[in-house]
């Protein structure tokens, strides 16, 4: 008992003080990829050099459509092992609530060789998202925008989160860093916020994919359950856009393909400094401690 | 048959196998002196596999298809075999005719073989003769009729979606029997599977367990890859073992390409399981503590785990040691200020690791729960052939570092704890020894890294190649088996993870045992869902 008690006074306090403070990421991190767009010459090597399709191109009338999609990336860095515009930056920040502010595109001339000529000035036509069905509507526009008030009322001025995860067919990795929030150095319930048993409990759900067939029902059943209002923040680069199974005979593709997402946090898996920056987002407090 | 190219310690074996089935052998194959491969019809294995084993110890560490009929008109069945005291394998290769798809269960005999001959079944349509409980594993009852491994099946093939569950549990009836189901989605932050307690009052009598849940089409996926991305879906098969599988799948690819590592990679490989296996293994003994409600241990545990993921950031550009294995050797060169982290870890997280060992020790209401619980019989884990860390605490003395040296592991001292118990305790003492036999092996490493470089160049894969890469991951021990094919791609990628072989362990330890305590015993298992399921 005095052991114990001895022990944990004197190893003091680890706690980080994130949010407050910015997230302590080694220089030597990978977080999300830069592209120097107008320095850019070719698209082809990176592209090739990507595993999960994060980086492609489209030519169509000697013009090239060059697209990152941050959300596919699981910032290996391959594209910047292969071309001198790419870099890696330890930047691990990268929640959106909007799945489209995480693709950039810029629109080339082609030289005959296949290589970029100019960058046309103006934003690129984002349209080559993959035809993807439609998630299911759940409720009525009516009730939609009275849940939204409701759940922005409700999460500015709620104090306690209760998080439900789910793993919807990850590696396990995204888990491992979930679990670390529970740990005294990111200890998300300093925010009020618990993990909890059931979705029947829950505020949020926190889910991991790529969505298997084989757990598609078992999700969308687990989404029911939980009460309104309710959130759902979509996890690491196969949650998030499909990662490096993309949609195959197994897998239905990001969680979005399933059920409607609220906040996406890139990253393969997502540092639990972005896990909590994509938590916080949801609801609305990432500037907690910083204002 | 020219046996020149086989290892001198394997040899012996090989001479014994010539003598005995000779006649009924059609060829050989020894692509490198450590792998052996005998192509003999299906009938031979049975008696090759019963007679290695009792001979020479030799033991089935997995059974797989290969859709060959492409290039040969037949599917290629495999049994693959360790000598871990002859430090080789050995291959069974047997053709399975498209026109009578089907092939003869071991399962009876050798209970190891239950999942792994039914994953053949349902993968490449080859059906089962005489298994004692053939039906569906790897895909769930409601998939349609589709053999996924086949060559004639695509990766993006649309299936109908999942409509509900229609597996058929087994019924266990008595008066006062419970069922209790648990899952898919489980109540802490782990991968889903389903558990079937049949439970009279609170002791279990009975555990079914379904998984494959999240089967994800990795095997498929890996033959439409270039192996450079396959790397990196290498590291998704579990991600607690990303660099553990993906070394694996490298060590295969540079068997097939006849290139070796460079030494430093191989030292730098080394260091890298090993920090994935003191960081899993913290994890889990402050899992395994939270579990029986000693809950200030699991904070440290997550303290020190923390710190070793800080450093595998600091070392690799990523906490869970991600884009940093690659083939020919790894992706980053350490410099001094690195290897001076690395020394300056041990240094400080052994003390921190005695101090939290001795706080778990200290506890006799911790000891009371873990002691004689969720117990693996010695002879129940040589059945079901139960690897890695279930299996040294039940009495199994292997371990691939030091049986099969892969990495730099032949440059260091290991010695493999091992216990007769196989009780929650004892899963739990083998971590706490190999975390520290894994402290001793990085400052042996870091003291003395070879210079040179860190990558050999691979070059494109031939074709028609075959090979075995193996890693002792934390876990137990993985294997990646490799055929390529032309335009440096894949044609097979067999993934095995240890969990698929230890799963049913789990059925077994539980028995007995009371429902609050499943657990800490799942727990001292920890096996990889994605792992499995792939
Ligand atoms: S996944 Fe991301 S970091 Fe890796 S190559 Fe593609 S864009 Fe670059």
């Amino acid at each position: 008992m005095f052991g114990i008690l001895g022990k944990s006074l004197s190893t003091g306090i680890v706690t980080t003080k994130y949010p407050a403070a910015p997230p302590k990421v080694s220089i030597r991190a990978r977080g999300r990829p830069e592209i120097d767009w107008t320095q850019w010459k070719d698209a082809r090597p990176a592209a090739a050099a990507c595993p999960t399709g994060a980086i492609s191109f489209q030519d169509a009338g000697g013009h090239r459509t060059a697209r990152f999609d941050l959300a596919q990336c699981i910032f290996c860095g391959l594209c910047a092992d292969a071309d001198p515009a790419i870099r890696m930056t330890n930047r691990v920040e990268c929640a959106a609530r909007d799945r489209a502010s995480l693709i950039s595109a810029a629109r080339y001339k082609l030289g005959d060789d296949g290589a970029h000529r100019q960058l046309v000035p103006g934003p690129a036509p984002v349209a080559t998202e993959p035809a993807r069905p439609p998630a299911p509507a759940v409720s009525s526009p009516l009730e939609s925008i009275g849940r939204q008030i409701q759940q922005r009322s409700r999460l500015i001025f709620g104090r306690s989160l209760h998080i439900r995860e789910v793993d919807a067919g990850s590696c396990n990795g995204c888990e491992i860093e979930i679990a670390g929030l529970n740990s005294p150095v990111y200890d998300i319930e300093r925010f009020g916020i618990h993990f909890v048993a059931s979705p029947r409990h829950a505020d949020m759900l926190l889910v991991t994919g790529p969505v298997t067939r084989n757990m598609e029902l078992a999700l969308r059943k687990t989404y029911d359950a939980t009460p309104e209002p309710r959130c759902v923040v979509a996890v690491g680069a196969c949650g998030c856009g499909g990662g490096i199974f993309g949609v195959n005979y197994a897998t239905r593709g990001p969680v979005d393909a399933v059920i409607p997402v609220d906040v996406y946090v890139p990253g393969c898996p997502p540092n639990p400094h972005a896990l909590l920056h994509g938590i916080l987002r949801a609801i609305h407090r990432e500037q907690w401690g910083r204002i | 048959m020219n046996l020149d190219r086989v290892s001198p310690d394997l040899r012996p074996i090989a001479e014994d196998i010539a003598r005995r089935f000779g006649n009924r052998i059609d060829a050989w194959d020894t692509p490198r002196p450590n792998e052996v491969y005998v192509h003999a019809s299906m009938d031979l294995a049975a008696g090759f596999c019963a007679h290695l084993h009792r001979r020479w110890n030799v033991r089935l560490i997995a059974v797989f298809a290969d859709d060959f009929r492409n290039e040969g008109g037949v599917f290629h069945l495999y049994y693959a075999l360790a000598a871990d005291a002859a430090h080789g394998f050995v291959f069974l290769r047997a053709p399975v005719s498209p026109d009578t798809p089907q092939f003869t269960s071991l399962a009876n005999a050798i209970p190891a073989l239950n999942w792994q001959e039914r994953e053949v079944q349902d993968m490449f349509g080859l059906k089962l003769v005489g298994h004692p409980n053939p039906r569906r594993c790897a895909l769930h009852d409601d998939w349609p009729e589709v053999y996924p491994l086949r060559k004639d099946f695509g990766l993006h093939t649309v299936l109908p979606p999942f409509q509900g569950e229609r597996h058929k549990f087994r019924q266990v009836e008595g008066e006062g029997v419970f069922q209790v189901p648990v899952g898919p989605v489980h109540a802490g932050i782990i991968e889903p599977g389903h558990f079937l307690f049949s439970v009279a009052g609170e002791p279990v009598l009975y555990l079914q367990l379904r998984m494959f849940y999240v089967h994800k089409g990795a095997e498929k996926l890996f033959e439409h890859l270039p192996p450079p991305h396959a790397v990196r879906l290498a590291e998704s098969i579990s991600g607690d073992s990303s660099f553990a599988h993906a070394t694996a799948f490298c060590h295969a690819i540079e068997r097939a390409a006849n290139v070796e590592a460079p030494p430093r990679a191989r030292g730098i490989r080394s260091v890298c399981l090993e920090l994935e296996r003191i960081y899993n293994h913290v994890a889990d003994i402050g899992a395994i503590c939270t579990d029986v409600a000693f809950v200030t241990a699991h904070m440290h545990a997550m303290r020190l785990k923390e710190a070793v993921l800080c450093a595998c950031e600091e070392l690799t550009g990523s906490r869970l040691l991600r884009g940093m294995a690659c083939l020919g050797g790894v992706r980053f060169d350490w410099d001094a200020g690195q290897i001076a982290l690395l020394r300056a870890l041990t240094a400080r997280l052994r003390p921190e690791f005695d101090s939290l060992v001795e706080l778990i020790d200290g506890s006799s209401s911790t000891r009371d729960r873990l002691e004689t619980t969720g117990i693996l019989q010695p002879k129940v884990a040589r059945d079901l052939g139960v690897v890695g860390i279930a299996g040294r605490a039940s009495g199994f003395d292997h371990d691939l570092r030091r049986d099969f040296p892969h990495a730099a592991y032949d440059q260091v001292k290991i010695s493999v704890p091992v216990y007769q118990a196989g009780d929650v305790k004892h899963r739990l003492q083998v971590r706490v020894d190999e975390v520290r036999e894994s402290f001793s092996i990085v400052e042996q490493l870091a003291a003395r890294l070879p210079a040179g470089p860190v990558r050999s160049e691979i070059g494109e894969l031939p074709a028609g190649r075959v090979a075995l890469g193996y890693v002792e991951g934390w876990r137990g021990e993985i294997f990646h088996w490799i055929r390529t094919a032309p335009g440096n791609r894949l044609a097979r990628c067999k993934i095995k993870d240890p969990s698929l072989q230890n799963w049913p362990a789990l059925s077994e330890a539980i028995l007995g045992n009371i429902v609050p305590d499943f657990p800490v015993v799942n727990k001292s298992f920890n096996l990889s869902y994605s792992g499995t399921d792939r």
